[in-house]
């Protein structure tokens, strides 16, 4: 029987089987793409396979690159898909593209964009007027089309060696000329090809945009409006002449596709063809344009915030009162008209929002993230009775699964239908917690798997959200009462460690100054080929203590470290490689941590 | 999910918090009474209005959008006109009563319509049904400016479903699977059938006006042309809109099997255990060798193997020799802090929530951990994929597989918690009209039995016997 050999991927408490192939994973070194955000997080923890010559220790560095790329919604997507957008200038292409790219990320799907306009600006410096644009400009037209042959070579690149899943094509794409080449193009390299068309007749629409968006645009410097709106309605009717749109009922009667018309009034979808494809329309009908505030803060400070302990549901300290007498101030001053009031349900929130005196609606998928063993501990305890539990969260937070309980990743893919709520609400507070407040957060921002769980989301400060052209603004306020302060930084290992506790008030972080000197980076046991195995890691028991219950026998049995299992086809001397190359990984792991601490630094300034 | 204050009382803010024993929720309460709170997907009530001709799939799609919303907790009965007319008129003779110039039937069936409407004004305005949906061909602008003027009258939202289909084998597939089985036809053959409703058919197709992007262009409508290869999306409103939508573009009606089972016997089972991560006993095993047996002998085409994320299903999917995916939303029910206890230890700890639990095991939520309601709400995204997907087998647990099964021969809450999942079962679905056949096939392996009915006490003050008395016998 052929067997998939089986990892237990200690960091997400998953159990993989190493069959998982993906793209190859030599990463090469090319300018950021045009438009990227470069956020793919997969894309990012790519590490050239480290001895080429295919040891042990570069197989396990494939697994672990392998194994970062496994979100649900990035495993459900087998085959890359190039998203092609289609439509005249200024139907909102641009927007489109850049919030799906940022959802598609956000859920675990590497995505980038490939701007046409961006590859053209690049080469012809200066932009003179629309002329260029007349599709009887032989020249210019030449030009254009190379520039998207640079582009597809590009999006080649990405999905095939970059690991990227999906590339948003954003040009015009308006004549069957050009969709044949696209078209073409995928079909030589075996990618699924979906059609994004934005067709939009309602002349304010079109205005609002070019004056939102184009005036803004790098092609027009220092321009006065009239003269800026003048020349692109000339663009757009350079255009006009050879736009074809897609035919339904006859010529793209095959295709794949969704044609928006009017700014999301009405949709048009053809032959869906799979899991992302239809997560795609499904978003892409949720989203909508009309300006709206979200407003995102945590729970006033609670008792256990007070106490330094992690999750539990206790209920708010007198500070956390005043924060709710505050916020009902705040959402008076502000004056904030329909506004819905989301909290989760634990007491907490639900406290903070009773004091606001508006209906308010209870979510059980907004709780805190779920620390499983570690609920209602402090990180003192928590370093103290799971050392190599409290390590492993430290090196890679965003994968990290609390035994019995979530990750960062998790809570991501929970959440994932409050953001499709919120994309289609008007004005929402939503009072939630430390953790969900910054999967929220890194979606709006656009935030790397990386950077999500050290996101600043301090007590008692309300984070206003404002949709803006292509981004998100964001305003802060502080409420001005006080709290403690529960975010704990990138921890650091040895002397590295005393740098970044320095930046801090004692007392409120004093877990953070407790970082042993003498740390010995944990031992990141890999087990290769045995039966899965995760029992030891899930022990539920000591949630019992919060009910007040007496302890009982089996849960004051600390975990026992991982001990090693091997099935019958164990590979014993893979494990033994894997000891005398630890001290390896040790070396790389802390010139990553002082990769990381530079980027906190720079993080701080949010 | 999502809830809302019904009476909000804006001077006695804020209010003390108490947790409700069942559902472990925490409620505002004032002088001891907690204030009443309802499930609340939409604000008004929903009114959805098929359109379309007959044998278009109507019937099909609004018996499985009902069970579907239903099933997410969403109260939503169907009204289909047709049962109306047959009720009314008892005997149906021929395709001659629904000629367009046969005054009598029009009647008849203008009456019917108006007494499936107050049906729905019942429903939504007493009864406290969500969506109700009206299950008729509507072909008409007429007719259907009608329903939106009772929409309006009641304040109801309507949402239109139109189905649109020109491909003759697909009508002539129709009319076989359903409507042969139809009362209307009890004493006729195939042909005759297929032949009096085609004229049926063509009776309607004279007067029949389809949405219209610019006629209809403020009615909020979807419109599924051939079977669900295109659909064109209208104006949708609000939450419930937008899911509906959503669902009714990931059915298809490709035939295709699902089959259901546990993972093998664990260990912790023959303890009498329930929850935690444990692994498969001898006869777990053993029965996963025959799981991959039945599979082979099945021969199915493209089968697709999901699992939870823990380690029994994986072990027992393993054993198939076949690519697998594992879903953390497959995973069973969180017991907190009663996972790995056997029920005479939860009598011991927690007698009280253990009674709760036996009052209303659909809401009841172990403290810390979660209720068959959050169970089915996690599982949303397995039925939609599940929905989209073809020949399938999902490895699950005892809980999980419980809600899954609800869903497809559409129990209700009460049924759901006690449906009868044994170890070492596979449960073979196969979509028929509008329901489904059940195949269970036993794979000849022993296992304990794990599955306890509802005892006949359920009083928080009863005996530890009286809580124990189905108990399935354990180690």
């Amino acid at each position: 029987m052929i067997q998939q050999s089986l990892v237990l991927n200690r960091d997400a408490d998953l159990i993989l089987p190493v069959t998982i192939a993906r793209r190859p994973q030599t990463s090469r070194d090319r300018k950021a793409g045009p438009g990227s955000d470069r956020r793919g997080m997969a894309a990012r923890q790519q590490r050239p396979a480290a001895a080429s010559d295919g040891s042990a220790e570069a197989r396990r560095t494939d697994l672990r690159v392998n194994e970062k790329k496994c979100s649900w919604a990035s495993y459900m997507t087998n085959s890359p898909t190039v998203i092609v957008m289609i439509g005249l200038p200024a139907r909102g292409k641009t927007y489109m593209s850049k919030k799906l790219t940022r959802y598609l990320n956000w859920i675990g799907v590497p995505t980038k964009v490939f701007n046409l306009g961006v590859y053209r600006r690049e080469a012809v410096q200066s932009y003179k007027s629309y002329d260029f644009f007349r599709h009887d400009n032989k020249e210019a037209m030449q030009i254009r089309k190379q520039f998207a042959l640079v582009a597809l070579e590009d999006v080649k690149a990405y999905l095939d060696e970059e690991a990227g899943q999906i590339a948003v094509f954003d040009a015009t794409n308006t004549t069957r000329e050009r969709r044949e080449l696209i078209l073409n193009f995928a079909k030589d390299n075996s990618y699924k090809v979906f059609f994004v068309e934005s067709i939009c007749d309602d002349p304010d629409v079109i205005a609002t945009n070019i004056l939102d968006v184009k005036v803004s645009s790098p092609d027009y410097p220092e321009r006065d409006r009239e003269s800026v709106m003048e020349d692109f309605l000339k663009r757009i009717e350079c255009y006009k002449v050879t736009y074809q749109p897609l035919d339904p009922d006859e010529h793209d009667n095959n295709l794949s596709f969704i044609q928006v018309i009017n700014v999301g009034r009405r949709f048009l979808v053809n032959r869906v063809q799979d899991y992302i494809q239809s997560k795609i329309v499904y978003y892409l009908m949720n989203i909508h344009v009309h300006s709206h505030s979200i407003y995102l803060c945590r729970h006033g400070e609670s008792h256990y915030n007070v106490e330094g302990r992690i999750g539990g549901d206790s209920e708010l300290s007198e500070r956390g009162k005043q924060f709710s007498a505050a916020l009902k101030g705040f959402v008076e001053e502000h004056r904030l008209s329909d506004l819905k009031v989301w909290t989760s349900q634990l007491r907490r929130t639900i406290q903070t929002a009773e004091e606001l005196g508006v209906p308010y609606e209870q979510w059980k998928i907004l709780n805190e993230i779920d620390a499983g063993v570690c609920e209602e501990m402090s990180y003192e305890m928590i370093e103290e009775t799971y050392p190599e539990e409290f390590a492993m969260r430290g090196q890679d937070k965003y994968h990290y699964r609390y035994p019995g309980g979530e990750s960062y990743q998790d809570l991501v893919q929970r959440l994932e239908p409050v953001i499709m709520e919120l994309e289609r609400q008007g004005n929402v507070l939503v009072i939630c917690h430390q953790a969900v407040m910054r999967c929220l957060l890194a979606y709006f921002l656009d935030k790397s798997a990386d950077d999500l769980p050290y996101l600043k989301c301090p007590l008692h400060t309300v984070l206003k959200l404002t949709p803006v052209a292509y981004g998100c603004k964001v305003d802060l306020f502080d409420l001005k009462v006080e709290a403690v302060n529960t975010h704990r930084d990138r921890p650091l290992k040895g002397r590295d460690a005393k740098k970044v506790s320095t930046g801090f008030e004692p007392g409120t972080l004093r877990f953070m100054n407790k970082v042993s000197t003498d740390a010995v980076p944990p031992a990141f046991l890999r087990r290769n080929s045995f039966t899965p195995l995760s029992s030891q890691d899930q022990i539920k028991r000591p949630r019992l203590y919060s009910m007040g219950n007496p302890p009982q026998a089996r849960m004051s049995q600390a975990p026992a470290l991982p001990s090693m299992q091997f099935s019958e086809v164990s590979e014993g001397a893979e494990l033994l490689q894997s000891k005398c190359s630890r001290r390896r990984r040790m070396c790389s792991e802390l010139k990553k941590q002082r990769e990381r601490l530079f980027s906190t630094w720079m993080y701080h300034q949010f | 999910m999502m809830l809302d204050n019904d009476e909000f009382i804006l001077e006695t803010s804020p209010r003390e918090l108490t947790q409700n024993p069942l559902r472990k929720i925490w409620m505002p309460c004032k002088n001891g009474h907690i204030a009443q709170r309802r499930v609340c997907m939409t604000n008004c009530p929903t009114l959805i209005v098929t359109v379309g001709l007959p044998a278009r799939g109507k019937t099909y799609i609004s018996k499985k959008l009902t069970r579907y919303l239903n099933w997410i907790g969403v109260p939503t009965k169907e009204f289909n006109v047709g049962q109306y007319r047959r009720e009314c008129l008892k005997i149906y003779k021929s395709f001659e009563f629904f000629r367009p110039d046969n005054e009598e039937g029009l009647k008849i069936r203008r009456q019917c319509a108006l007494a499936a409407l107050n049906d729905v004004r019942q429903y939504l305005s007493v009864e406290g049904g969500q969506v109700a949906v009206f299950d008729a061909t509507n072909t008409t602008r007429e007719r259907r400016g009608t329903i939106i003027k009772f929409a309006e009258q009641n304040g109801f939202k309507v949402f239109f479903v139109e189905s649109v289909c020109e491909d003759p084998d697909v009508i002539a597939q129709n009319i076989v699977q359903v409507k042969l089985d139809s009362p209307d036809y009890t004493h006729c053959n195939t042909e005759e059938v297929i032949e009096d409703f085609m004229k049926r058919i063509k009776c309607y197709e004279s007067s029949y006006q389809p949405l219209d992007e610019v006629l209809d262009r403020d009615l909020s409508y979807i419109k599924i042309m051939d079977v669900g290869c295109r659909y064109l999306v209208n104006r949708v409103l609000d939450h419930i809109q937008s899911r509906i939508v959503y669902y009714l573009m990931n059915i298809h009606i490709t035939p295709r099997s699902i089959y259901l089972c546990r993972h093998g016997e664990s260990d912790l089972n023959i303890k009498g255990r329930i929850g935690g991560d444990s692994g498969l006993s001898a006869r777990g095993k053993e029965f996963a060798k025959s799981l991959r047996k039945f599979i082979q002998d099945q021969n199915i085409k493209d089968l697709k193997v999901w699992t939870s994320q823990m380690k029994r299903t994986i072990q027992t999917a393993e054993c198939l020799g076949v690519p697998y995916e594992q879903w953390k939303s497959l995973n069973e029910i969180d017991a907190g802090v009663c996972e790995e206890m056997m029920y005479e230890e939860i009598q011991e700890h927690y007698p009280l929530e253990f009674a709760l639990r036996d009052q209303d095991k659909y809401r009841y939520r172990y403290p810390k951990g979660e209720s068959y309601e959050d169970l089915v709400q996690r599982l949303e995204p397995v039925i939609m994929e599940l929905e989209r997907q073809e020949n399938i087998l999902v490895v699950c647990h005892q809980a999980v597989m419980r809600c899954l099964l609800a869903y497809f021969l559409d129990k209700n809450a009460d049924e759901l918690p006690y449906l009868k999942c044994p170890l070492h079962t596979v449960l073979k679905l196969t979509p028929m009209a509008y329901g489904c056949k059940v195949e269970s096939v036993y794979l000849g392996v022993d296992s304990v039995n794990t599955q306890r009915d509802r005892p006949e006490n359920v009083n928080v003050l009863r005996t530890t016997g009286d809580a124990l008395q189905t108990v399935p016998a354990h180690l």
